[in-house]
């Protein structure tokens, strides 16, 4: 009776290995630790491609599994990118601003330390005080729990008011981007304390590691995205798979069923959308330090709105869709708007794909909604169900 | 004996319209009842208003010993006490399998947390295995539910309604769209449910009623328009009007 | 010569009569020749003088002239002229007393008088006593727009003496207005000017303020005990109404206090005072903290090689040592009490016009708001589909009307055919949408709601690709310029008024299709019961396709008059969105008032919150959006909710 999780998702295990290999292979192969076959901006890619992964995990336990299409998720991940993005940003300012007082002829004391760090971080706003959000930015370990706590708080509260007033469907989607939206514009001001439009900068630089070359770091931080999404796969493909995951399924089948069966829906909903905001939140503090830089509008309701089309593309309501989807799009978005595809003459006009790729990717999507309801993880049924025949 | 569900007075009105008017039921531990009523008499309200789906604007409605109130509990809460509902149209999770659709129905914890740590125990999958040995369905338990027939989807709802093991259970039309013989397998399940648990069930076909063989009440506009047996109620001068109109 | 001689002296025995008491012009500036050929602001008062008290004919003319720099003087006898040009480059002269014609001259002959520019000033203020009472209205008028600009003392009594005269009633209100306001800042005595001040009460003019508010201008000022001869507005408390430190500062300022070193001159002492890496006996490597650093200094003072420190406790006792308040500038308490009094009531006329001018804005803005909501609300409230491609469906109403205005100059006529036209172009996207993709994802909303965004970001990146990136303008009609003034304070723009009647005009059609024809009856039953609906014979595809292109092309609608006063970008459309839905969330689905309630709301609360926090308009989008979601809370299905069974599930 008692099946091993492997024993009931078998394609768990296949995705693990395959993770596996591909991490080995590409560390094997990069500048960093290996052959230098791979360059380093393209193990950074790669690295921000698993974290986009690891969110889309994230929204598919959530849209695919629950039923909650939230337009929020993307939120949830720039926030994790926000909040390890403040000790990132500090400490190395701290850094910076130590190493230019240490000339002086008196030592600096803490205030000047501190005044010169507000000075340099928030100068660009137009201030020198730093705000009080900043409290724990010099403690990685506080921002990392930050990291957890503020995105989880922030789907805690957000999603028991949603719950509780039976806010569902299209609705529910249309208040999750409104929460996006407010969450950008808010972050947009310059006296939100986090330098309004400009975004927190310079986040590849990592404290105390700066005499290590990016190429390393970024093998570095290539391997822990890796671990990251093997981790939310396997935390995914556990919850979903037992008495759980059946009860949210049905939770998104029919609500009102199993409701009068005596599940408390709203806890459900709660749990799961806390927790992939959690996850979210994690994706997002390993992504940024990769991008190097963060602001309010990668948190656009339009980016959460990518991401549910990933997993559509993908496939919803199997984890690896959610991945193959994430990493698909991405991938080829980054390629086409990158100009790296070439251009299609046509005498009398000229398609440029970094004009038409977002044009491509809209129509695409419509044609895979309307056409592949399951998404390219769909393909994969097919393919199994042929053998199985 | 008290009762085990006692309504008392109350009154609903959706934009004017009285749905139920005063209207007033008891129902003891072990007993079958039929409701019936024309359209419109108030016979979905009132099972809404019992499960929590919508609130009276006046009365009481108390359940079990010791009596709770349910007008203060969720739909989840009013089911966790003991109040099992079947709805009109068969509902069972079609994408799950009959045993997923069974097991998420046994009356273990249902909060999130122990829900996440939740390991199928031996007993669990005996309960599973008698339960679809009563409603016929031991050949089918890894098939997926919504491939299942209309009469087997009813009573994989019965069957999940029973492994709820509520004390009261509530069944709307159970019988439409059935066959002859599903039908009478279904009364069967239903008279059995009755002898440990008190069932309530709305019907509109009187033969079905019949086969019953139980105490009816008859609704009409919102109140008790009669209660008896099933004779004794055609019989009353009132319910012919009502069914055979004025 | 002579026949001017002898014109002049028969126009004086003819005049002679009936201008017994006046002086001849003429003769004025004779007496006065030599002030006026080298005039200076101090010579030219008895001029003037002169000139008013002979109330001669002409005067006026001549001010003018002399101030335009077109005053001639004739070198031969010192006389003066108006000239013109004649024929053979000559010039014709012009007697000024008379204006009769006085012979040709060479310009050779001639002396043009240029006063200085101080000269001009003063004799453009005699001069506005003459305009004042000028026959024109126009000019009156023009008289008086200048000395609301810029007036002086001496104007006060010329203005007074013009009202009199006055027989134009607009014109004698003004004057009568203008007459209080210099009252209120030349008046001589105090009963009178008081009176001025008092009569602005309840007045929202922007003029009324900027006469008072001078009035009440303060300085803070330290002094050894309670200030006596002064006009004190208030006392302050250190540590309460000014800072402590503000305090000791203006003590410094009076050389009533010691000066405080600043902690950069402390610092630089310090660096400077380092002998063999130790300050003050303290080793320079123990200064990280500022009390370290501070006892460093004390002990240099204490030696006195640096200046001494000014210590808390002596500051404390110097500022408690004296008296601080607020003094008005203006002496007379008299006068400061009444215009404080006076500013206080016209702030609460203000406060409620500006709350209707508030209640216009958020008018405006709800019907821009109900404009591009209530498409999206009758194609949600029918089919239950959420259209993201809402707001491409407006840029397309957008860039319909630019591109109209590149065939139809007439700006006029090109909104009149953009109105229709876009309705039509964005009536037939809409059609196309739903024929093509809708209808294929029935009864799964998230499905659209994902499908119409893939529609809506190509849309948005085609527009990009035909119109570019940059703002394409959409010109209203110049009918539609400026705005609709009440009062200083109340205004609304003319195209906002168009928008709102649109809106209305809309709103009226609606409710006459959905409740007067046979479409609207069809589109509300499918909106209350599908089913029931198609079983008694309602074709839901074809109500599903009407209705979704008549969403759209109001959108199409609403696209060009939200053009009309934004920039015409691809990203026009998806500004409004978000708006579009929470009106349709607030409002209640399925239902026109619902939509108009939500749209008049989501406006008035969103002006509202502007009004609280004006310098922030993002931040009022943030609260707007958390009051929704809290909002919802209490009413989840909208203001105006369907109820009862209908409403479902």
């Amino acid at each position: 009776m008692q099946r091993s999780l492997f024993a009931r998702q078998p394609s768990v295990l296949v995705f693990i290995s395959l993770l596996a290999v591909f991490t080995i292979v590409i560390t094997v192969l990069s500048e960093g630790f290996g052959l230098g076959l791979v360059s380093t901006s393209f193990v950074k890619i790669l690295g921000k491609t698993l974290c986009l992964c690891l969110v889309a995990i994230a929204m598919d336990l959530v849209w695919g599994y629950c039923g909650i299409l939230s337009l929020g998720h993307f939120a949830f991940f720039g926030l994790g990118g926000y909040m390890i993005g403040m000790w990132l940003m500090y400490e190395r300012t701290k850094d910076i601003v130590i190493a230019s007082l240490a000339g002086a002829e008196l030592p600096p004391t803490a205030e000047e330390i501190r005044e010169g760090i507000g000075t340099q971080i928030f100068g660009v706003v137009g201030g020198s005080e730093i705000p009080v959000v900043w409290y724990f930015a010099d403690s990685l370990f506080a921002q990392l729990a930050l990291v957890v706590l503020v995105p989880g708080l922030l789907a805690l509260v957000f999603g028991w008011l949603a719950f509780r007033s039976r806010v569902t469907g299209v609705y529910l989607s249309i208040l999750t981007q409104a929460m996006t939206l407010a969450l950008s514009l808010y972050l947009f001001q310059n006296d939100s304390g986090l330098r309004g439009n400009n975004g927190l900068s310079g986040l590849q630089n990592i404290p105390g590691l700066t005499h290590l070359p990016q190429s390393v770091v970024s093998v570095w931080f290539f391997l822990a995205s890796a671990f990251a999404l093997g981790a939310g796969y396997l935390v995914a493909a556990w919850v979903v798979s037992g008495k759980f995951g059946n009860v949210i399924r049905a939770i998104r089948d029919d609500e009102t069923r199993i409701r009068f069966m005596g599940y408390p829906v709203e806890a459900y909903k709660l749990v799961v959308f806390t927790l992939t905001a959690v996850i979210a939140a994690i994706a997002g503090a390993l992504y940024y330090p990769q991008a190097g830089i963060i602001n309010p509008a990668e948190i656009a309701p339009i980016a959460s709105i990518y991401l549910a089309v990933w997993v559509a593309i993908g496939g919803r309501g199997r984890l690896y869709g959610a991945v193959i989807g994430a990493a698909t799009v991405s991938l080829l978005s980054s390629w086409f708007t990158g100009g790296q595809a070439p251009s299609i003459p046509l005498g009398f006009y000229t398609i440029d794909w970094v004009d038409w790729w977002q044009v491509l990717l809209g129509l695409g999507f419509v044609l895979v909604t309307l056409f592949m309801p399951k998404g390219i993880g769909g393909l994969f049924d097919r393919l199994v169900r042929k053998d199985a025949a | 004996m008290t009762a085990l569900l006692e309504v008392t007075s109350i009154s609903v009105s959706f934009d004017g319209f009285k749905a139920i008017n005063n209207l007033s039921f008891e129902i003891g531990g072990q007993e079958l009842r039929a409701i019936i009523g024309p359209n419109g008499a108030g016979k979905t309200t009132f099972m809404d208003i019992v499960t929590g789906k919508t609130r009276p604007d006046e009365g009481r409605v108390r359940f079990g010993e010791p009596q709770l109130d349910l007008l203060r509990l969720s739909e989840s809460q009013i089911a966790r006490a003991g109040i099992g509902r079947k709805f009109q149209r068969p509902t069972v999770f079609e994408a799950q399998s009959v045993r997923d659709n069974l097991m998420m129905a046994l009356s273990n914890d249902r909060l999130p947390f122990a829900v996440l740590g939740y390991r199928a125990t031996a007993k669990d999958a005996d309960r599973v295995q008698a339960l679809a040995a009563e409603i016929g369905l031991s050949g089918e338990l890894e098939r997926t539910a919504g491939e299942l027939s209309h009469g087997q989807k009813q009573w994989l709802e019965i069957g999940m309604l029973l492994a709820q093991d509520p004390k009261l259970l509530l069944v709307d039309e159970p019988a439409a769209g059935m066959t002859l013989g599903e039908r009478e397998h279904t009364t069967d399940l239903l008279r059995r449910a009755a002898e440990t648990r008190a069932v309530v069930v709305v019907e509109h076909d009187m033969e079905f009623v019949r086969r019953l063989d139980c105490k009816v009440t008859v609704l009409h506009e919102g109140s008790v328009l009669a209660e008896g047996t099933l004779d004794h109620v055609t019989a009353n001068s009132d319910v012919i009007d009502v069914y055979l109109g004025r | 010569m002579l026949r001017i001689c002898l014109v002049l002296i028969a126009a004086l025995i003819a005049l002679a009569p009936a201008h017994a008491q006046e002086g001849n012009l003429n003769t004025v500036l004779e007496a006065y020749r030599a002030n006026i050929e080298k005039p200076s602001r101090t010579t030219i008062t008895p001029v003037l003088e002169a000139l008013v008290e002979s109330q001669a004919p002409g005067v006026a003319v001549f001010l003018e002239k002399w101030r335009e720099k077109e005053l001639w003087q004739r070198k031969s006898d010192g006389r003066f002229f108006y000239v013109s040009k004649a024929d053979g480059g000559k010039l014709m002269l012009t007697d000024i007393a008379t204006g009769e014609e006085a012979g040709l001259a060479d310009a050779a002959e001639l002396d043009n008088l240029k006063p200085n520019s101080g000269v001009r000033g003063v004799i453009a203020a005699a001069l506005v006593q003459f305009q004042l009472s000028d026959p024109d209205p126009e000019r009156r008028l023009q008289a008086l727009t200048a000395l609301e600009r810029d007036a002086n003392q001496s104007h006060l009594s010329i203005l007074r003496a013009a009202i009199e005269s006055e027989q134009d009633p607009a014109i004698r209100t003004r004057k009568e207005r203008l007459q209080r306001l210099l009252t209120i800042k030349f008046g001589f005595d105090q009963a009178t000017r008081v009176a001025a001040i008092e009569s602005f009460a309840g007045d929202p003019g922007v003029d009324a303020r900027a006469a008072l508010n001078p009035l009440l201008a303060t300085s803070i000022q330290a002094f050894d005990a309670v200030p006596e001869g002064v006009n004190v507005a208030r006392i302050l408390t250190p540590g309460r109404d000014i800072e402590a430190d503000a305090a000791y500062q203006l003590l410094v300022d009076a050389g009533k206090a010691r000066p405080i070193v600043p902690l950069a001159e402390r610092k630089q002492a310090l660096v400077t005072n380092i002998r063999d890496g130790r300050v003050g006996g303290l080793p320079v490597a123990e200064l990280v903290t500022q009390e370290a650093r501070d006892r460093a200094y004390l002990a240099l003072a204490a030696d006195g090689s640096v200046p001494p420190l000014v210590t808390a406790d002596e500051r404390q006792e110097a500022v408690a040592g004296h008296v601080f308040a607020e003094v008005y500038a203006e002496p007379d308490a008299a006068l400061t009490e009444a215009a404080e009094e006076t500013l206080a009531d016209i702030n609460g006329t203000v406060g409620v016009y500006r709350f209707l001018d508030l209640a216009l804005d958020g008018l405006s803005l709800a019907s821009i708001y109900f404009l591009a909501a209530i498409g999206l609300a009758i194609t949600f409230g029918v089919m239950g589909v959420i259209n993201m491609a809402h707001g491409e469906f407006i840029m397309i109403g957008a860039y319909t009307g630019y591109v109209v205005q590149q065939f139809i100059p007439n700006y006029t006529a090109s909104i009149l055919v953009a109105l229709p036209l876009a309705f039509a172009v964005a009536f037939l996207a809409g059609v196309a949408l739903e024929r093509l993709v809708i209808r294929h994802l029935a009864h799964r909303p998230l499905e659209t709601l994902l499908a119409t965004f893939g529609i809506s970001i190509a849309l948005q990146q085609i527009a990009k690709n035909i119109f570019g990136t940059q703002a394409r303008p959409l010109t209203s009609p110049s009918w539609l310029d400026g705005a609709w003034v009440v009062n200083d304070v109340v205004s609304i723009s003319y195209i906002r008024i168009a928008i709102f009647v649109l809106a209305l005009v809309f709103l009226g059609l609606l409710l006459f299709i959905l409740n007067r024809t046979r479409l609207g009856l069809e589109v509300r039953a499918v909106t209350q019961n599908p089913r029931m609906a198609s079983s008694m014979g309602i074709n839901p595809d074809r109500i599903n396709m009407l209705t979704f292109g008549l969403g759209s092309g109001i959108a199409g609608i609403a696209g060009v008059a939200i053009g009309l006063f934004a920039k015409v970008t691809s990203e026009l459309g998806s500004g409004y969105i978000v708006q579009s839905f929470m009106t349709v969330v607030v409002g209640g689905v399925g239902n026109i008032w619902g939509t108009l309630a939500g749209a008049g709301m989501i406006g008035s609360l969103q002006k509202l919150i502007e009004f609280f926090n004006p310098s922030n308009t993002l931040a009022a989008q943030t609260y707007m959006i958390i009051f929704i979601i809290i909002f919802i809370q209490f009413r989840p299905k909208g203001i105006i909710a369907l109820k009862g069974r209908a409403a479902g599930d």
